[in-house]
Protein backbone atom coordinates (compact mmCIF):
# COMPACT_ATOMS: atom_id res chain seq x y z
CA UNK A 1 0.00 0.00 0.00
CA UNK A 2 1.39 3.56 -1.15
CA UNK A 3 1.67 5.42 1.94
CA UNK A 4 0.38 9.09 0.72
CA UNK A 5 -0.63 11.99 3.36
CA UNK A 6 -3.96 11.02 4.92
CA UNK A 7 -7.52 12.89 4.32
CA UNK A 8 -7.23 16.55 6.04
CA UNK A 9 -10.04 16.82 8.04
CA UNK A 10 -10.65 20.50 9.96
CA UNK A 11 -11.39 20.56 13.51
CA UNK A 12 -14.09 22.77 15.35
CA UNK A 13 -14.28 22.91 18.95
CA UNK A 14 -17.05 24.30 21.44
CA UNK A 15 -15.20 25.52 24.60
CA UNK A 16 -18.36 25.61 26.89
CA UNK A 17 -21.86 24.86 26.85
CA UNK A 18 -23.40 28.04 25.38
CA UNK A 19 -20.39 28.93 23.07
CA UNK A 20 -20.36 27.95 19.14
CA UNK A 21 -17.72 25.47 18.14
CA UNK A 22 -14.95 27.51 16.74
CA UNK A 23 -12.17 26.42 14.23
CA UNK A 24 -9.16 25.67 16.10
CA UNK A 25 -6.87 24.02 13.42
CA UNK A 26 -6.63 20.60 11.43
CA UNK A 27 -5.37 17.07 11.93
CA UNK A 28 -4.72 14.19 8.97
CA UNK A 29 -6.80 11.13 10.03
CA UNK A 30 -7.99 8.08 7.94
CA UNK A 31 -11.06 8.67 8.52
CA UNK A 32 -13.53 10.76 10.82
CA UNK A 33 -13.74 8.99 13.49
CA UNK A 34 -10.26 8.53 14.31
CA UNK A 35 -10.14 12.34 13.23
CA UNK A 36 -12.70 13.06 16.19
CA UNK A 37 -9.86 11.15 18.18
CA UNK A 38 -6.84 12.73 16.89
CA UNK A 39 -8.82 16.47 17.16
CA UNK A 40 -9.32 15.13 20.62
CA UNK A 41 -5.72 14.39 21.87
CA UNK A 42 -4.15 17.43 20.16
CA UNK A 43 -6.89 20.23 20.65
CA UNK A 44 -8.17 19.47 24.29
CA UNK A 45 -5.35 17.94 26.18
CA UNK A 46 -6.08 20.78 28.77
CA UNK A 47 -10.06 20.50 28.74
CA UNK A 48 -10.62 22.92 26.24
CA UNK A 49 -13.41 21.44 25.42
CA UNK A 50 -16.87 19.74 25.94
CA UNK A 51 -17.46 19.08 21.78
CA UNK A 52 -15.86 18.50 18.53
CA UNK A 53 -16.73 18.68 15.18
CA UNK A 54 -14.46 17.43 11.89
CA UNK A 55 -15.28 18.29 8.73
CA UNK A 56 -13.64 16.82 5.51
CA UNK A 57 -11.15 19.63 4.39
CA UNK A 58 -12.12 19.06 1.38
CA UNK A 59 -15.97 19.21 1.74
CA UNK A 60 -15.73 23.22 2.99
CA UNK A 61 -17.13 25.33 -0.19
CA UNK A 62 -15.57 28.91 1.04
CA UNK A 63 -16.47 32.40 -0.59
CA UNK A 64 -13.34 32.88 -2.49
CA UNK A 65 -11.34 36.04 -1.05
CA UNK A 66 -10.76 36.99 -5.19
CA UNK A 67 -14.16 38.31 -5.40
CA UNK A 68 -14.26 39.80 -1.76
CA UNK A 69 -15.81 43.16 -3.02
CA UNK A 70 -18.50 42.40 -5.62
CA UNK A 71 -19.20 39.57 -2.87
CA UNK A 72 -19.67 41.39 -0.16
CA UNK A 73 -20.54 45.13 -1.62
CA UNK A 74 -24.45 44.73 -1.43
CA UNK A 75 -24.38 45.11 2.21
CA UNK A 76 -22.09 48.01 1.70
CA UNK A 77 -24.89 50.89 0.57
CA UNK A 78 -27.55 49.47 2.88
CA UNK A 79 -27.10 51.52 5.91
CA UNK A 80 -30.06 51.64 6.50
CA UNK A 81 -29.69 48.15 8.40
CA UNK A 82 -28.00 49.75 11.09
CA UNK A 83 -29.90 51.03 14.22
CA UNK A 84 -28.06 53.77 13.98
CA UNK A 85 -29.54 55.63 10.87
CA UNK A 86 -32.61 56.35 12.10
CA UNK A 87 -32.78 59.79 13.36
CA UNK A 88 -35.77 60.38 16.19
CA UNK A 89 -36.25 62.53 19.39
CA UNK A 90 -33.29 62.25 22.12
CA UNK A 91 -35.80 62.26 24.95
CA UNK A 92 -37.55 59.15 23.66
CA UNK A 93 -36.22 56.11 26.33
CA UNK A 94 -35.66 52.69 25.44
CA UNK A 95 -35.34 53.12 21.82
CA UNK B 1 9.60 24.99 21.75
CA UNK B 2 11.35 26.99 18.84
CA UNK B 3 10.89 29.65 16.56
CA UNK B 4 13.28 31.29 14.85
CA UNK B 5 14.28 31.67 11.28
CA UNK B 6 17.98 31.71 10.01
CA UNK B 7 20.01 29.78 7.26
CA UNK B 8 23.73 28.98 6.73
CA UNK B 9 24.63 32.01 4.63
CA UNK B 10 25.93 29.34 2.14
CA UNK B 11 22.81 27.08 2.12
CA UNK B 12 21.75 26.86 -1.25
CA UNK B 13 18.34 24.93 -0.36
CA UNK B 14 16.90 28.36 1.75
CA UNK B 15 16.90 30.40 -1.30
CA UNK B 16 17.97 34.51 -1.65
CA UNK B 17 16.83 36.08 1.74
CA UNK B 18 15.73 39.22 -0.14
CA UNK B 19 14.12 38.74 -3.19
CA UNK B 20 15.48 41.48 -4.79
CA UNK B 21 18.89 39.62 -5.00
CA UNK B 22 17.86 36.84 -6.70
CA UNK B 23 16.30 37.83 -9.39
CA UNK B 24 13.25 36.22 -8.49
CA UNK B 25 11.18 39.30 -8.27
CA UNK B 26 12.05 40.40 -12.08
CA UNK B 27 11.32 37.13 -13.10
CA UNK B 28 7.68 36.90 -11.50
CA UNK B 29 7.25 40.59 -12.34
CA UNK B 30 7.37 39.72 -16.42
CA UNK B 31 4.16 37.69 -15.38
CA UNK B 32 2.34 39.51 -13.32
CA UNK B 33 -0.84 39.94 -14.69
CA UNK B 34 -3.04 43.04 -13.62
CA UNK B 35 -5.61 41.10 -11.25
CA UNK B 36 -2.02 39.42 -9.11
CA UNK B 37 -1.07 43.21 -9.28
CA UNK B 38 -4.18 44.01 -7.59
CA UNK B 39 -3.88 40.98 -5.13
CA UNK B 40 -0.27 42.10 -3.95
CA UNK B 41 -1.88 45.63 -3.77
CA UNK B 42 -4.25 44.08 -1.46
CA UNK B 43 -1.35 42.11 0.37
CA UNK B 44 0.57 44.98 1.07
CA UNK B 45 -2.51 47.19 2.72
CA UNK B 46 -2.77 44.24 4.89
CA UNK B 47 0.56 44.28 5.88
CA UNK B 48 0.72 47.81 6.03
CA UNK B 49 -2.84 48.06 8.29
CA UNK B 50 -1.17 45.53 10.58
CA UNK B 51 -3.75 43.10 10.15
CA UNK B 52 -3.62 39.40 9.02
CA UNK B 53 -3.13 37.20 5.75
CA UNK B 54 -5.11 34.42 5.64
CA UNK B 55 -4.61 31.26 3.54
CA UNK B 56 -6.39 32.22 0.30
CA UNK B 57 -5.33 35.70 0.33
CA UNK B 58 -2.89 37.11 -2.82
CA UNK B 59 0.52 37.03 -1.42
CA UNK B 60 4.26 37.15 -2.81
CA UNK B 61 5.54 33.98 -3.56
CA UNK B 62 8.99 35.08 -1.63
CA UNK B 63 6.14 35.63 1.94
CA UNK B 64 4.83 32.13 1.15
CA UNK B 65 8.31 30.28 1.35
CA UNK B 66 9.87 32.65 3.90
CA UNK B 67 6.74 30.95 5.79
CA UNK B 68 6.84 27.97 4.76
CA UNK B 69 10.59 27.15 5.74
CA UNK B 70 10.09 29.16 9.11
CA UNK B 71 7.10 27.55 9.91
CA UNK B 72 8.72 23.86 9.04
CA UNK B 73 11.61 24.72 10.52
CA UNK B 74 10.00 25.26 13.51
CA UNK B 75 7.53 22.39 13.44
CA UNK B 76 10.70 20.35 12.90
CA UNK B 77 11.85 21.58 16.02
CA UNK B 78 8.90 20.58 18.06
CA UNK B 79 9.24 17.04 17.07
CA UNK B 80 12.84 16.80 17.16
CA UNK B 81 12.60 18.41 20.73
CA UNK B 82 10.75 15.60 22.03
CA UNK B 83 14.18 13.36 21.82
CA UNK B 84 16.80 15.26 24.62
CA UNK B 85 13.78 14.97 27.10
CA UNK B 86 11.82 11.48 25.87
CA UNK B 87 15.48 10.07 27.03
CA UNK B 88 14.47 10.45 30.50
CA UNK B 89 11.12 9.28 30.65
CA UNK B 90 12.33 5.82 32.07
CA UNK B 91 14.71 7.15 33.97
CA UNK B 92 12.55 9.75 36.18
CA UNK B 93 13.30 9.87 39.75
CA UNK B 94 9.28 9.99 40.85
CA UNK B 95 6.34 9.06 39.05
CA UNK B 96 5.42 12.74 39.76
CA UNK B 97 8.37 13.58 37.36
CA UNK B 98 7.52 10.79 34.98
CA UNK B 99 4.03 12.09 34.48
CA UNK B 100 4.75 15.82 34.05
CA UNK B 101 7.68 14.55 31.51
CA UNK B 102 5.44 12.62 29.60
CA UNK B 103 2.84 15.35 29.26
CA UNK B 104 5.57 17.53 28.25
CA UNK B 105 7.38 15.74 25.79
CA UNK B 106 3.32 15.07 24.96
CA UNK B 107 2.78 18.66 24.68
CA UNK B 108 6.07 19.00 22.20
CA UNK B 109 4.26 16.59 19.84
CA UNK B 110 1.31 18.53 19.82
CA UNK B 111 3.46 21.94 18.97
CA UNK B 112 5.01 20.26 16.09
CA UNK B 113 1.17 19.44 14.91
CA UNK B 114 -0.22 22.72 15.29
CA UNK B 115 2.21 24.10 13.32
CA UNK B 116 2.47 21.38 10.44
CA UNK B 117 -1.00 22.15 10.03
CA UNK B 118 -0.37 25.93 9.91
CA UNK B 119 2.45 25.06 7.12
CA UNK B 120 -0.14 22.91 5.00
CA UNK B 121 -2.58 26.38 4.62
CA UNK B 122 0.23 27.61 2.66
CA UNK B 123 0.01 24.86 0.11
CA UNK B 124 2.61 22.29 1.10
CA UNK B 125 1.94 18.53 1.78
CA UNK B 126 2.49 17.35 5.26
CA UNK B 127 4.70 14.04 3.81
CA UNK B 128 6.71 16.47 1.66
CA UNK B 129 7.41 18.28 4.96
CA UNK B 130 8.46 15.12 7.03
CA UNK B 131 10.59 14.36 3.90
CA UNK B 132 12.42 17.40 3.65
CA UNK B 133 13.26 16.89 7.60
CA UNK B 134 14.43 13.34 7.09
CA UNK B 135 16.29 13.92 4.13
CA UNK B 136 18.20 17.12 5.90
CA UNK B 137 16.68 19.63 3.37
CA UNK B 138 15.13 21.54 6.29
CA UNK B 139 16.71 21.93 9.29
CA UNK B 140 15.88 22.22 12.87
CA UNK B 141 16.97 23.96 16.03
CA UNK B 142 20.65 23.40 16.55
CA UNK B 143 19.75 23.24 20.54
CA UNK B 144 18.76 19.81 20.24
CA UNK B 145 21.92 18.32 18.49
CA UNK B 146 23.38 19.04 22.72
CA UNK B 147 22.62 15.75 24.44
CA UNK B 148 20.68 15.25 27.80
CA UNK B 149 23.54 13.68 30.14
CA UNK B 150 21.82 14.33 33.30
CA UNK B 151 18.40 14.41 35.02
CA UNK B 152 19.65 17.95 35.74
CA UNK B 153 19.31 18.64 31.82
CA UNK B 154 15.65 17.86 31.71
CA UNK B 155 15.61 20.77 34.15
CA UNK B 156 17.73 23.47 32.62
CA UNK B 157 15.82 22.61 28.95
CA UNK B 158 12.45 23.60 30.59
CA UNK B 159 14.12 26.69 31.91
CA UNK B 160 16.64 27.86 29.96
CA UNK B 161 15.39 26.19 26.54
CA UNK B 162 11.60 26.47 26.82
CA UNK B 163 12.22 30.06 28.81
CA UNK B 164 14.24 31.63 25.49
CA UNK B 165 11.45 29.52 23.26
CA UNK B 166 8.96 31.45 24.72
CA UNK B 167 10.89 35.08 24.45
CA UNK B 168 10.85 34.16 20.75
CA UNK B 169 7.16 32.65 20.41
CA UNK B 170 5.25 35.56 22.52
CA UNK B 171 6.15 38.07 19.36
CA UNK B 172 5.54 35.54 16.89
CA UNK B 173 1.28 35.53 18.35
CA UNK B 174 1.36 38.60 16.43
CA UNK B 175 2.94 37.55 13.35
CA UNK B 176 1.39 38.97 10.11
CA UNK B 177 0.36 35.22 8.71
CA UNK B 178 -2.90 34.19 10.50
CA UNK B 179 -2.83 30.71 10.84
CA UNK B 180 1.34 30.96 12.29
CA UNK B 181 -0.09 33.35 14.71
CA UNK B 182 -2.82 31.12 16.27
CA UNK B 183 -0.63 28.47 16.94
CA UNK B 184 1.69 30.39 18.36
CA UNK B 185 -1.34 31.28 20.65
CA UNK B 186 -1.48 28.03 21.68
CA UNK B 187 1.66 26.93 22.36
CA UNK B 188 2.78 29.54 24.29
CA UNK B 189 -0.29 29.11 26.66
CA UNK B 190 1.11 25.70 26.88
CA UNK B 191 5.15 26.97 27.11
CA UNK B 192 4.70 28.45 30.08
CA UNK B 193 3.88 24.76 32.12
CA UNK B 194 7.16 23.71 30.37
CA UNK B 195 9.11 26.69 31.57
CA UNK B 196 7.88 26.17 35.18
CA UNK B 197 8.51 22.74 35.80
CA UNK B 198 11.92 22.73 34.71
CA UNK B 199 12.74 25.68 37.38
CA UNK B 200 10.85 23.81 39.75
CA UNK B 201 13.04 20.67 39.25
CA UNK B 202 16.26 22.25 39.33
CA UNK B 203 15.18 24.12 42.37
CA UNK B 204 14.21 21.13 44.30
CA UNK B 205 18.00 19.69 42.88
CA UNK B 206 19.85 23.17 44.72
CA UNK B 207 17.96 22.30 47.82
CA UNK B 208 18.79 18.69 47.82
CA UNK B 209 22.78 17.19 48.60
CA UNK B 210 25.69 18.83 47.15
CA UNK B 211 26.05 16.12 44.25
CA UNK B 212 22.44 16.85 43.49
CA UNK B 213 23.66 20.91 43.21
CA UNK B 214 26.36 20.00 41.47
CA UNK B 215 24.50 18.41 38.70
CA UNK B 216 22.10 21.53 38.44
CA UNK B 217 25.38 23.67 38.31
CA UNK B 218 27.13 21.73 35.45
CA UNK B 219 23.75 21.24 33.51
CA UNK B 220 23.06 25.21 33.89
CA UNK B 221 27.03 25.53 32.75
CA UNK B 222 26.26 23.18 29.39
CA UNK B 223 22.94 24.77 28.26
CA UNK B 224 22.96 28.58 28.65
CA UNK B 225 24.91 29.14 25.91
CA UNK B 226 23.02 27.26 23.71
CA UNK B 227 20.19 28.49 24.61
CA UNK B 228 21.52 32.25 23.84
CA UNK B 229 22.60 30.53 20.44
CA UNK B 230 18.78 29.87 19.66
CA UNK B 231 18.42 33.38 19.02
CA UNK B 232 20.36 33.08 16.01
CA UNK B 233 22.93 35.26 14.64
CA UNK B 234 23.95 38.57 15.47
CA UNK B 235 21.52 40.99 13.21
CA UNK B 236 22.63 44.27 14.70
CA UNK B 237 25.35 46.82 15.08
CA UNK B 238 28.95 46.17 13.90
CA UNK B 239 28.63 42.47 14.13
CA UNK B 240 25.69 41.78 12.56
CA UNK B 241 25.75 39.12 10.22
CA UNK B 242 24.74 40.05 6.30
CA UNK B 243 22.75 38.20 4.50
CA UNK B 244 19.87 37.66 7.35
CA UNK B 245 16.17 37.06 7.25
CA UNK B 246 15.70 39.85 10.17
CA UNK B 247 14.78 43.11 7.98
CA UNK B 248 12.59 41.27 5.35
CA UNK B 249 10.76 39.42 7.64
CA UNK B 250 10.48 42.78 9.68
CA UNK B 251 8.89 44.44 7.17
CA UNK B 252 6.56 41.62 6.26
CA UNK B 253 5.24 41.51 10.10
CA UNK B 254 6.31 38.09 10.15
CA UNK B 255 8.78 39.00 12.59
CA UNK B 256 8.68 41.70 15.08
CA UNK B 257 12.24 42.09 17.20
CA UNK B 258 15.63 41.24 16.20
CA UNK B 259 17.48 38.30 17.38
CA UNK B 260 19.87 40.45 19.30
CA UNK B 261 16.90 41.85 20.96
CA UNK B 262 14.96 39.10 21.75
CA UNK B 263 18.36 37.84 23.26
CA UNK B 264 19.16 40.67 25.17
CA UNK B 265 15.75 39.97 26.94
CA UNK B 266 16.20 37.02 27.70
CA UNK B 267 19.45 37.29 29.60
CA UNK B 268 17.31 40.50 31.52
CA UNK B 269 15.23 38.13 32.61
CA UNK B 270 17.26 34.87 33.15
CA UNK B 271 19.64 36.31 35.42
CA UNK B 272 17.82 36.92 38.39
CA UNK B 273 16.01 33.56 38.45
CA UNK B 274 19.50 31.86 38.51
CA UNK B 275 20.66 34.52 41.06
CA UNK B 276 17.08 32.77 42.84
CA UNK B 277 17.74 29.54 42.07
CA UNK B 278 21.34 29.88 43.13
CA UNK B 279 23.09 28.53 40.30
CA UNK B 280 25.82 30.38 38.44
CA UNK B 281 26.10 31.63 35.00
CA UNK B 282 28.42 30.20 33.02
CA UNK B 283 29.89 33.44 32.06
CA UNK B 284 32.47 35.97 33.05
CA UNK B 285 31.56 38.58 31.38
CA UNK B 286 28.13 39.12 32.53
CA UNK B 287 27.50 41.91 34.21
CA UNK B 288 24.92 44.40 34.97
CA UNK B 289 25.64 47.66 32.97
CA UNK B 290 23.60 50.44 35.01
CA UNK B 291 23.98 53.47 31.66
CA UNK B 292 22.41 50.51 29.41
CA UNK B 293 19.95 49.37 32.06
CA UNK B 294 20.63 45.81 30.79
CA UNK B 295 23.21 42.83 31.42
CA UNK B 296 26.35 42.96 29.44
CA UNK B 297 27.30 39.65 28.32
CA UNK B 298 29.91 37.42 26.77
CA UNK B 299 30.28 36.58 22.85
CA UNK B 300 28.90 33.24 22.21
CA UNK B 301 30.87 30.69 20.25
CA UNK B 302 29.73 31.60 16.59
CA UNK B 303 32.51 28.76 15.37
CA UNK B 304 30.50 25.90 17.40
CA UNK B 305 26.92 27.54 16.42
CA UNK B 306 27.41 27.19 12.55
CA UNK B 307 29.22 23.92 13.20
CA UNK B 308 26.30 22.30 15.43
CA UNK B 309 23.79 23.72 12.25
CA UNK B 310 26.07 21.81 9.81
CA UNK B 311 25.82 18.53 10.80
CA UNK B 312 28.62 18.62 13.29
CA UNK B 313 27.19 18.43 17.02
CA UNK B 314 27.26 15.39 19.31
CA UNK B 315 23.82 14.77 18.61
CA UNK B 316 22.60 15.45 14.72
CA UNK B 317 23.00 11.76 13.18
CA UNK B 318 21.60 9.96 15.52
CA UNK B 319 18.42 12.70 16.05
CA UNK B 320 17.24 12.13 12.33
CA UNK B 321 17.98 8.63 12.66
CA UNK B 322 15.43 8.05 15.39
CA UNK B 323 13.49 10.28 13.88
CA UNK B 324 13.54 8.31 10.25
CA UNK B 325 13.49 5.31 12.60
CA UNK B 326 9.87 5.96 14.40
CA UNK B 327 8.20 7.40 11.25
CA UNK B 328 8.97 4.03 9.44
CA UNK B 329 8.50 1.58 12.39
CA UNK B 330 4.86 3.63 12.59
CA UNK B 331 4.40 2.76 8.95
CA UNK B 332 1.94 -0.36 10.06
CA UNK B 333 -0.36 1.74 12.21
CA UNK B 334 -0.73 4.45 9.36
CA UNK B 335 -1.31 1.49 6.60
CA UNK B 336 -3.63 -0.66 9.05
CA UNK B 337 -5.63 2.74 9.77
CA UNK B 338 -6.29 3.71 6.38
CA UNK B 339 -7.17 -0.35 5.09
CA UNK B 340 -9.66 -0.08 7.94
CA UNK B 341 -10.88 3.04 6.68
CA UNK B 342 -11.07 2.26 3.46
CA UNK B 343 -12.97 -1.27 3.78
CA UNK B 344 -15.09 0.74 5.97
CA UNK B 345 -15.99 2.74 3.13
CA UNK B 346 -16.38 0.05 0.25
CA UNK B 347 -18.37 -1.62 3.23
CA UNK B 348 -20.84 1.59 3.47
CA UNK B 349 -20.76 1.90 -0.58
CA UNK B 350 -22.09 -1.79 -0.86
CA UNK B 351 -24.67 -1.16 1.83
CA UNK B 352 -26.04 1.74 0.10
CA UNK B 353 -26.44 -0.18 -3.09
CA UNK B 354 -28.04 -3.33 -1.86
CA UNK B 355 -30.15 -0.45 0.29
CA UNK B 356 -31.44 0.87 -2.84
CA UNK B 357 -31.63 -2.03 -4.64
CA UNK B 358 -34.42 -3.25 -1.78
CA UNK B 359 -36.55 -0.14 -2.28
CA UNK B 360 -34.81 1.16 0.95
CA UNK B 361 -33.36 4.62 0.23
CA UNK B 362 -31.79 7.08 3.12
CA UNK B 363 -35.02 7.61 4.14
CA UNK B 364 -34.97 4.85 6.37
Amino acid sequence: MSEGTLPLFEVFVRAKRGLSHVHVGSVHAPDATMAVRNARDLYTRRQEGVSIWVVAASDIVASSPDEKDSFFDPAGDKIYRHPTFYDVPEDVEYL
Amino acid sequence: MYGNDFAEPDDPGAGPLNAADGGAVEAAAAHVDTKAQQGLETFDAIIAADQRIEPRDAMPEEYRQTLIRQIAQHAHSEIIGMQPEGNWITRAPSLRRKAILIAKVQDEAGHGLYLYSAAETLGIDREELLDRLHTGKQKYSSIFNYPTLTWADCGAIGWLVDGAAIMNQVPLCRCSYGPYARAMIRTCKEESFHQRQGFELLWELMRGTPEQQAMAQDATNRWWWPALAMFGPRDTGEHAVTGGHTEQSMAWGIKRFSNDDLRQKFVDMTVPQAQRLGVKIPDPDLKWNAERGHYDFGEIDWDEFWRVIKGDGACNSARIERRVTSHQQGAWVREAAAAYAAKQRQRAGAGAQAGAADGEGSAA
